[in-house]
């Protein structure tokens, strides 16, 4: 099946040793990648763009969340593909997995695909990254009514109609749970893909801290406030 | 009697920066006829030390100190939460910006300015590119 009509996001911050090799392997697959770079200061944009990837470059850190969105305002307004990938740089995800979503969103119709790694396959998770991720799910299942089993996977498949619907605003990485909130009522269709998660000692070391999860909720917490408003 | 100069100097001071400042809201005239009458209370104060004491009296507070105590208080919260609200706004223009400029200029595999653009003019466009590199 041709994967001309997906354009991959990967966002990038400071990500030099992985970069590359994420890069290139996401194109051996897909045609169309890219970084948006969130301020990296490490080499990170030139290690992309040789590695072959259109990059766009946050001049200052914004989060992954503005990344992400500044990603799915590229798609919208430079290309015309049906279907954005999120991945992230670190190598924790597998190209397989995002073109068996991709080809499961297209042959479904589905416009959100999710990755999990509690139904798929995690190797080297620790077990306290464990314990703060199953708490997350279960928040997001009380709050979101979503029946997913991973809430905070860097891993997914959005058509154009979701990346038109989903409008993120929440700062740093409370994103991942206002993407999911956003699903229900903006009436897109949605389903989750059994992934495989790589945990290497890069990732644990570069990855978001099990204490960030406090932050999250904060974020959210005002946003309900905000909200309510 | 220098620290009454001192204080009232001070007061006027305030009014000068209540008057300066900039910030083109609706709001502005409120905000500053507000900022004027406490640094006319604040010389009231200074010249007639008494006169908190009895303002005090009048509204149920002992001493003319614990009420200059709590309208401090008050003002401070005040002046805290609008500084917090401004800078959140102004961290969401700069993520605005700043996802605006990377969607301006993309930069295709192997490097260069894609002319996603044209009428941008090249001139402008490749002179903030050397600053940046």
């Amino acid at each position: 099946m041709s994967m001309q009509d997906v354009c991959v996001i990967v966002p990038v911050y400071n990500e030099a040793l992985t970069v590359a090799k994420t890069v290139s392997d996401l194109l051996q697959t897909f045609d169309h990648v890219v970084c948006v770079d969130d301020g990296s200061g490490d080499g990170s944009v030139e290690l992309a763009q040789a590695a072959g990837a259109t990059v766009l470059r946050h001049v200052v850190n914004q989060g992954q969340g503005a990344a992400l969105r500044t990603g799915f305002d590229y798609v919208l307004r430079h290309t015309a593909a049906s279907y954005a990938v999120t991945f992230d740089a670190d190598g924790q995800h597998l190209v397989e997995d995002a073109r068996r979503m991709v080809q499961r969103a297209r042959a479904e119709a589905i416009d959100v695909v999710l990755a999990s790694r509690f139904t798929g396959r995690t190797e080297q998770m620790p077990f306290a990254r464990e314990l703060v991720l199953r708490a997350a799910v279960r928040f997001t299942r009380m709050t979101s009514r979503l029946e997913v089993t991973d809430t905070h996977n860097g891993l997914r498949v959005l058509s154009r109609r979701a990346l038109q619907r989903i409008d993120l605003r929440m700062p740093r990485m409370a994103y991942a749970s206002e993407l999911l909130d956003a699903i229900v009522p903006a009436g897109l269709s949605y389903v989750e893909e059994p992934v495989t998660v790589i945990y290497t000692d890069y990732s644990r070391a570069k990855g978001q801290k099990n204490s960030n999860a406090f932050n999250i909720l904060f974020d959210l917490a005002v946003r309900r406030l905000r909200a309510a408003q | 009697m220098i620290i009454k100069i001192l204080l009232i100097t001070a007061a006027l001071g305030v009014a000068v920066l209540v008057l300066r400042e900039k910030v083109p809201r609706q709001q502005e005239a409120l905000r500053r006829a507000t900022g004027l009458l406490v640094v006319l209370a604040g010389i009231a104060a200074v010249l007639w030390p008494d006169l908190t004491t009895k303002v005090a009296n009048a509204v149920g507070v002992g001493r003319g100190t614990d009420l200059v105590l709590y309208l401090l208080v008050t003002v401070f919260a005040y002046a805290a939460l609008t500084t917090t609200q401004r800078i959140h706004r102004l961290q969401h223009d700069v993520t605005v910006l700043t996802r605006e400029l990377a969607l301006s200029r993309p930069t295709p595999p192997g490097g260069g300015e894609e002319s996603i653009r044209p009428e941008a003019g090249s001139a402008a466009g490749s002179a903030a590119t050397r600053e940046h590199s």
